[in-house]
């Protein structure tokens, strides 16, 4: 791989050993791609946290405290270093608690403590703590052309899909040395021309609120794989929340990190534009049957009708979405033996504690939490076996983590289920 | 029994050499492996229960997560590791994974090792050099 002056420097220890590695972990890594150049990146979203079973563990086995847990788990270093300030501007994903609701979430005093150390350590390098799987929400938005360096699915495409900004689905470690360096390899999604479509996708059906464009992405995902659909004929201009779920439903059925919406997305001013005069490999469509095997294939783990979480958030919702769920529920009661939790950034719950959604949430018995989710941080209210969630993300990994049943429906009939204790949603 | 010899690319260098794990399946990191077993967990999976440890793992790619590379760095400091990886799909997510496993790997290949390659035969992994030497194990 090509190195330019400021990397060699890098690289030869001129800026301090935890650069140094970081540099060549980079060049390590760029060399297993095939990568022959790295480029400048001044946005990471990473996750530093040292708060999951095993780095817990880990931590407490070996000394160095956290510039160990950040030397071997973020630049891949036995040898503990002293961290540096961070080059890059960088953010953090989602954590593993949120540690506003432990005792609710079942989570140690000690886990907590652990999780606060974090916090200082991420806060004194320049880790900004936004703690969230949709940093887009809370004032991480690049722009169009901007290389970064992102972690989490469900950001990625919507950096890549929504945003025309450019990103491969980095890791801990990459994440970690990347912010160290300001550098990325130049691969995959961060060259143009690994940016086309592959895949022609006709929209023959209405495809309106954020539940419509989840079993989209659901669809969609599971027949493209890896590969980058085009969406034709998208009658309505969406909103941040429906890409969103779109994006975090395509990401887990499949491995889509980018696709175009002809005439909405930044690199689709047309059909010909989102395939760069390319024929596509395939055209699928997306009709009334293809939409119903979608939303079969999210609720395949749904059996019993009584419901003892609904859970919110996935991916954390937006101040509009609060919003919704308050105006849905306000003036009910959540049932005796159900449970409402709502997932957002610990920013827009700021907003939230102001604008009075807060209060109206918890008046009816629900919880607004932040920081985490229950696939992510394992966290769910107790004895839970079938949940009610109006994610297909979500629907897709809480079962397999969690061992629950799982019902997805519409914002609307999860708020119903929280307060009947039933679920009574169905396809429209 | 003269020993079948396939081409690649290297993507993380080492010699070794050992019983193979094959699958068609891609694997997933985070979610799909217990890395303090080294056993593949996803549900549906071809390889569900089976561990990798001590193997030289063949299979098409990663799938999932971003978490995928930090699982596979659990299980290497867990001593759970796969022996060395050949795959074929090159992504972010097993470049990494691969780097930060410590363990061989290789990628590109003359010929499909999924085609070549079958559970329980015994493998020379020489990544520097980019040459896979397989012995087929005998027939029952």
């Amino acid at each position: 791989m090509k190195l330019a002056d400021d990397e060699k420097a890098m690289l030869d220890g001129r800026q301090g050993p935890a650069r140094q590695r970081a540099m060549d972990l980079l060049v390590r890594y760029g060399e297993a791609l095939g990568a022959e150049r790295l480029v400048d990146t001044n946005n990471v979203c990473a996750t530093v946290g040292a708060t999951t079973p095993f780095l817990r563990d880990w931590a407490a086995e070996h000394p160095g405290g956290l510039d160990a847990v950040f030397s071997e788990f973020s630049l891949d270093s036995a040898e503990v270093l002293e961290i540096p300030k961070v080059k890059a501007y960088t953010c953090h994903v989602q954590q593993g608690i949120d540690p506003e609701h432990a005792v609710e979430q079942g989570v140690s005093p000690q886990l907590v403590q652990l999780y606060r150390k974090g916090e200082a350590f991420m806060g004194r390098i320049g880790v900004q703590l936004l703690n969230t799987c949709a940093p887009y929400q809370v004032g991480n938005v690049p722009v169009k052309g901007e290389h970064c360096a992102w972690m989490e699915s469900s950001a990625v495409i919507y950096c890549n899909g929504a945003l025309g900004a450019r990103t491969n689905a980095e890791g801990r470690e990459s994440a970690g040395a990347a912010m160290l360096t300001g550098k990325i390899p130049y691969w995959g999604y961060h060259l143009h021309g690994n940016r086309l479509g592959t895949h022609l996708v006709e929209i023959e059906v209405e495809v309106k609120d954020t539940a419509d464009w989840g079993l989209l992405g659901y669809y969609i995902g599971e027949v493209v794989q890896e590969q980058i659909p085009v969406l034709n004929g998208i009658g309505h201009v969406p909103n941040l929340a429906r890409l969103k779920h779109f994006g975090a439903a395509a990401a887990s059925s499949g491995g889509v990190e980018m696709y175009h919406v002809v005439g909405i997305t930044p690199e689709a001013p047309s059909l010909a534009a989102a395939f760069g005069g390319r024929k596509p490999l395939a055209t699928l469509k997306y009709g009334a049957a293809e939409r119903r095997r979608a939303y079969e294939q999210v609720n395949s783990t749904g059996r019993d009708r009584q419901v003892d979480y609904v859970m919110l958030g996935c991916p954390h919702y937006s101040l509009e979405q609060i919003w919704e769920a308050c105006q849905l529920l306000e003036g009910q009661r959540v049932h005796a033996s159900t449970s409402l939790w709502i997932f957002t950034p610990s920013a827009i719950k700021q907003i939230a504690d102001r604008n009075g959604y807060t209060k109206i949430i918890s008046d009816a018995g629900g919880v607004l939490m932040t920081d985490n989710c229950s696939a992510f941080g394992r966290v769910m209210p107790k004895g839970t076996k079938v949940a009610a969630v109006d994610s297909a993300k979500q629907a897709h990994y809480l079962p397999a983590i969690m061992g629950v049943q799982a019902w997805f429906g519409t914002t609307a009939e999860c708020i119903q289920a929280a307060v009947t204790g039933r679920w009574s949603g169905g396809m429209r | 029994m003269s020993a079948i010899v396939l081409h690649g690319r290297k993507v993380v260098g080492g010699c070794v050499e050992g019983e193979a794990l094959v699958t068609r399946d891609h694997i997933s990191g985070w979610g799909g492996i217990d890395p303090r077993t080294g056993t593949i967990i996803e549900t549906r999976h071809a390889l569900r229960g089976q561990s990798f440890k001590g193997k030289v793992l063949v299979f098409p790619g990663a799938k999932g997560s971003s978490g995928w590379s930090s699982q596979f760095h659990i299980a290497r400091l867990a001593g759970t590791a796969p022996l060395a990886m050949l795959f074929n799909e090159m992504t972010t997510k097993i470049a990494l994974g691969a780097v930060v496993t410590h363990a061989p790997a290789m990628t590109d290949f003359d010929r499909d090792p999924l085609e070549a390659i079958a559970t329980g035969d015994w493998v020379k992994v020489d990544a520097d050099r980019g040459v896979v030497e397989v012995t087929k194990k005998p027939r029952a």
